[in-house]
């Protein structure tokens, strides 16, 4: 009986494997596949364009070096776009984990209406990103919503879109109440992994509420924080359809972020050999990003509640 | 915790003042939309604006582009994402690991970095002005690696004495992944359908750069494209065209809400 069964099986089992190497490389085809065609081609040849100097109406497409990486390194518009995704992403990342962290805390405390409110904080998550801008963008005309209101407080408002600062201020701020639902939702399930008794403890000792959450809450989420950090730093790098909308880049270049200078240079000023130079700067900045956060989630694992 | 409540409610103003705003405006007539002081109800509401939202695109095409590309790439998505990520996670194949990280290479990669080549590419396949870009790269390229990833940590969860009992029960590698592993995998599909779903429904950059007539216009293009003779927007007529492109989305998320956030927090990016 006990060799009649070791017989077959081992037959099988080779076969099968056989099988089962096939249906490996069946399965993961079209990813592979796809991985090559739009993502690693394009790749290599972004690289391979920020080479050339490339006329699209004169047709040429001639190799110079290093000459669009110098450009880069003397173009003041290209600095103003380096500088304008800075300071979005600086004011995106502080406004949106804080806003996010403050709200996951206040839903975590769980009072009555909590689903409600989740359910409205999450809203802007999933409306179309084009509406929510238009929708905003219409809110902050000088003559819209916001000044309309302010008005009846006897407040002058400014014309939020076309002036310096507050333009920049108004994208930022339209993306944090779009996005931050995701943050918090994160956040809360990091905060609903704290035992309670730690906190308790932490009471207990004497310490107080505010202090409990610095001292205690926070070093236990550290790790979702910084890993939401990075993921919006990411994110923010790749914002263009707000700034179509909102502001066109202005007023001037303030709100001219690197995504935005790329397809001007590319789609209106046909510079595609120049424009693939900004595309490489933009996918080192990204792939580092990315590396740091591969890098602390590894470190982190054991942090993550 | 009165405080906390009463915070709360300040906080919700400006995620859901927009919407009510958004809609009540689309029923306003253009000499009341801007008025001071702002009116909060219509006083003299009118249906005008969504019959110019038809007149002056054709707004129908248009939603069904979105609505079909939309649900392809999701579809198409979650076939691609769940094969390849249970072959990586449950499957040993020589160069398994190599091939892997090809793939996550495009996790990498932000769309906006390969679009001058893609631009490129598409243009010399004679695919401008049609939606086989939306569709097929979205599949396969790079907004599917995520998917992926997420799909192969879902299946490293599986226990392996599943796969082991249904291999005894004479099913072949193919036949335990979908009758076994792909049902199983519910909770992580859903996550990959909604996240799919938004980002090709919110997709902005690659449609104005692949798409040039109106007819084949994806909703988040269209949704600029009302416009006056001097290119200011149509506020009454903009602003009915969003309220027809939110509303609908948003019924289904206060519907099923619970599934949206909590399969976006614990499968979307924790993992």
């Amino acid at each position: 009986m006990a060799t009649a069964t070791l017989g077959p099986p081992r037959a099988r089992r080779r076969l099968s494997r056989r099988e089962d190497v096939l249906t490996g490389y069946a399965f993961v085809l079209p990813q592979l596949v796809g991985s090559l065609l739009f993502v690693i081609g394009p790749l290599v040849a972004v690289v391979w364009y920020s080479l050339h100097d490339w006329n699209v109406l004169a047709n040429s497409f001639t190799y110079s070096g290093t000459d669009n990486y110098e450009r880069l390194a003397t173009d003041p518009g290209f600095h103003d776009a380096m500088r304008a995704s800075g300071i979005f992403s600086a004011g995106l990342v502080l406004l949106n984990v804080g806003l996010a962290l403050g709200l996951a805390v206040m839903l975590n405390q769980r009072l009555p209406g909590t689903a409600t409110f989740r359910a409205f904080f999450f809203s802007p998550v999933v409306v179309s990103l084009v509406a929510w801008t238009i929708v905003w963008g219409f809110l902050l005309q000088a003559d819209g919503g916001i000044n309309g209101f302010l008005s009846q407080l006897g407040i002058d408002g400014p014309n939020w879109l076309r002036e310096g600062p507050t333009a920049m201020l108004s994208v930022i701020v339209v993306q944090v109440f779009k996005n931050v639902g995701l943050n918090m939702v994160l956040f809360l399930a990091a905060l609903q992994g704290v035992p309670k008794e730690v906190r308790e403890a932490a009471t207990m000792d004497g310490a107080s509420a505010w202090r409990s959450f610095w001292s205690v809450t926070v070093p236990l989420i550290s790790g979702t924080i910084l890993l939401v950090s990075i993921l919006t730093v990411v994110g923010s790098l790749q914002v263009f359809a707000q700034i179509a909308v909102l502001t066109q880049g202005g007023p001037g270049t303030s709100t001219t972020v690197i995504v935005y200078y790329l397809y001007q240079q590319a789609f209106q000023f046909q510079e595609f050999g120049y424009a693939s130079a900004v595309s490489v700067v933009l996918f080192v900045i990204v792939a580092i990003l990315t590396f740091v956060q591969w890098q602390t989630r590894r470190r982190w694992v054991f942090h993550e509640v | 915790m009165v405080a906390v409540f009463v915070l709360l409610c300040v906080l919700a103003v400006p995620f859901v003042f927009p919407t009510w705003w958004m809609v009540t405006a689309s029923f306003k007539p253009m000499s009341e939309i801007l008025r001071i002081p702002p009116t909060l109800w219509p006083s003299s509401p009118t249906a005008e604006a969504y019959g110019q939202v038809f007149d002056l695109q054709p707004f129908a095409q248009q939603y069904w582009n979105s609505m079909y590309i939309a649900a392809l790439v999701t579809v198409g998505t979650i076939a691609v994402s769940s094969m390849a990520g249970y072959a990586f996670a449950r499957i040993r194949f020589p160069g398994a690991n190599l091939l892997f990280g090809v793939v996550l290479i495009g996790l990498l990669v932000p769309a906006e970095v390969t679009i001058v080549p893609l631009f490129r590419l598409v243009n010399w396949a004679g695919l401008i002005d049609t939606h086989w870009p939306l569709i097929v790269i979205p599949i396969v390229g790079a907004p599917s690696v995520l998917a992926t990833f997420i799909m192969r940590q879902f299946f490293l969860t599986l226990p392996g004495e599943l796969e082991e009992a249904a291999r005894m029960d004479g099913l072949s590698r193919a036949g335990i992944f979908r009758r076994i592993a792909f049902p199983l995998a519910r909770p992580a599909i859903a996550a990959v359908a909604i996240f799919t779903f938004l980002h090709s429904w919110n997709l902005f950059l690659e449609p104005l750069v692949f798409l040039s007539s109106r007819e084949s216009f994806t909703l988040p293009l269209a949704l600029t494209q009302y416009v006056d003779a001097y290119g200011g927007p149509m506020w009454n007529v903009q602003l009915a065209a969003t309220t027809l492109t939110v509303l609908p989305v948003l019924a289904v998320f206060l519907l099923a809400q619970r599934q949206f956030v909590e399969g976006l927090a614990n499968t979307g990016l924790k993992g």
